[in-house]
């Protein structure tokens, strides 16, 4: 099934620069494990060494948050959109 | 809350404010609009709004705000007008670089409105007077630039009961919602933790465009208006997305996290606490990583080429800056390393460089490790090579 993944602009630099991606998935989890395994270095910014998801970094399925749903077994389904929202400081960095 | 005009006030007044003849001409475009109206427009005079930062999100919201009337504007900054400021810094001119922010700020707001007040706090923000400067405002305005100052606003904000109207950008992406309105969701329910000083972007992933603090700073301040005169739908609850690129705004759902450990129902965070160290940023500035690379400084690299040692410059900067400035070094971008490796000669003398020295020390690590040898990073980057070297390469 088709989800639509949305790449933050601070994580597309280890995404291809891709703004977007779809992949098949039916559990969140399994979306983010489809997006990791084929952009490795997105890893270690989304997961904490223990598996978790970091926690300045929040995945929403359409306008929800993960973690008042199932979390990482949140189902999905075909035309859902995961969006990454990572914590943002700026401002104008350096 | 004396009149400063000479002509003598219509006397509409509420709990004994009122507006003059003056303030009803420049009010009028509030005042002939019923969701403002008088009744608004005396509930801005009597507001007293904190923004934290005179930066690219402040200069909007103080120039708003202050054209707006809102009675009171606190103004808490601590740094200088800087050249590069001006790109979407819109509350300084080209004459008030080198002076102090918040001068330059009061200056421009009180041109703009002599009939409001305008504090000024020439000061770090910091957990000993955090409470004291928020304590005489309504609503707080976040539009500080970095993690630490932002969770110790939140949880001054929290613990003063403040609403705090926050907003984020970064490059073209911008972050707006109000935290801690009427016991709604705070920063921590949102984000618990930043993230470690090793994950937050580096300058070759930074910068702004310099309309995107304008736009969200705007949002920021037309929250604020609102919940000063208590109309329309605040943006509580809410987490607004905006992507300048796409032009497109996103809207998430924001809950109240009842394991919050500042708005929770069990708090352990009851006063303010060390941010520097919460965030992981031991003194003043982010930490140096320490480098093991082999560093040679500008000097001595010139001192080298002037030789006529051959050496390879090798730039692991982006295609976008080398356009900038460059020193006519080979250009392999620091992410494109591990693939482009093959490019490099170890049999080579080789000198990496970025624009600070941080990128092209990670270069060195990456590459002694691959087997290199003969291999330094040039210490300070391009920025000291002009300050040293030659001051006709152009810093940014």
């Amino acid at each position: 099934m088709a989800i639509k993944v949305i790449i933050p602009t601070p994580l597309r630099a280890y995404a291809g620069k891709r703004e977007s991606l779809d992949v098949n998935a039916a559990t969140v989890g399994e979306a983010l494990a489809a997006l990791t395994s084929q952009y490795a270095d997105l890893k270690k910014h989304l997961f904490a060494d223990d598996g978790r998801l970091r926690s300045f970094v929040n995945v929403y399925v359409n306008e929800e948050d993960i973690r008042y749903l199932q979390k990482d077994q949140t189902h999905v389904r075909d035309g859902d959109t995961i969006s990454i929202v990572p914590s943002i400081a700026g401002g104008a960095m350096d | 809350m004396g009149s400063r005009s000479g002509v003598s006030a219509t006397p509409v007044s509420n709990a004994g404010v009122s507006l003059t003849k003056d303030e009803i001409l420049r009010y009028s475009r509030h005042l002939i609009m019923p969701e403002v109206g008088m009744e608004g427009q005396l509930k801005l005079k009597q507001a007293k709004v904190l923004c934290i930062g005179t930066g690219g999100l402040g200069a909007p919201l103080g120039l708003y705000l202050a054209a707006a009337g809102v009675g009171r504007i606190g103004l808490v900054d601590f740094d200088c007008v800087d050249l590069t400021n001006l790109q979407r810094q819109v509350l300084f001119g080209t004459g008030d670089v080198g002076r102090p922010k918040i001068e330059a700020a009061a200056d421009r707001l009180r041109d703009l409105n002599p009939e409001i007040k305008i504090d000024t706090f020439e000061a770090h923000l910091t957990s000993e007077n955090a409470l004291d400067i928020l304590k005489d405002y309504d609503l707080v305005i976040d539009g500080t630039d970095n993690f630490p100052t932002r969770y110790l606003v939140n949880d001054a904000c929290v613990l003063l009961g403040k609403p705090n109207v926050y907003g984020s950008i970064f490059r073209f992406e911008g972050q707006i919602t109000i935290f801690g309105y009427q016991g709604g969701p705070c920063y921590r329910c949102l984000y618990p933790e930043p993230p470690p000083p090793g994950l937050v972007p580096s300058c070759a992933e930074g910068g702004v465009l310099g309309v995107l603090p304008g736009i969200v700073g705007t949002i920021q301040a037309a929250e604020a208006l609102k919940l000063i005169i208590g109309k329309g739908e605040p943006l509580t609850g809410r987490l607004l997305l905006f992507d300048a690129l796409a032009m497109r705004f996103r809207e998430l759902k924001l809950r109240k996290n009842p394991a919050c450990p500042v708005c929770g129902e069990h708090r352990t965070i009851t006063k303010l606490i060390d941010y520097a160290e919460f965030c992981g940023i031991r003194g003043e500035e982010a930490p140096a990583p320490p480098t093991t690379a082999p560093e040679i400084t500008p000097r001595d690299l010139k001192a080298r080429l002037d030789r006529g040692d051959n050496l390879f410059i090798l730039d692991v900067r982006e295609p976008h800056e080398y356009q900038i400035c460059n020193l006519g070094g080979h250009l392999i971008p620091l992410g494109d390393l591990s693939r482009r490796a093959g490019e490099l000669d170890t049999s080579r003398e080789i000198v990496a460089h970025c624009r600070s020295g941080k990128r092209s020390a990670e270069a060195v690590e990456f590459l002694r490790r691959a087997g290199f040898r003969k291999i330094w990073s040039l210490k300070g980057g391009i920025l000291a090579w002009s300050d040293e070297v030659d001051s006709t390469i152009p810093k940014y």
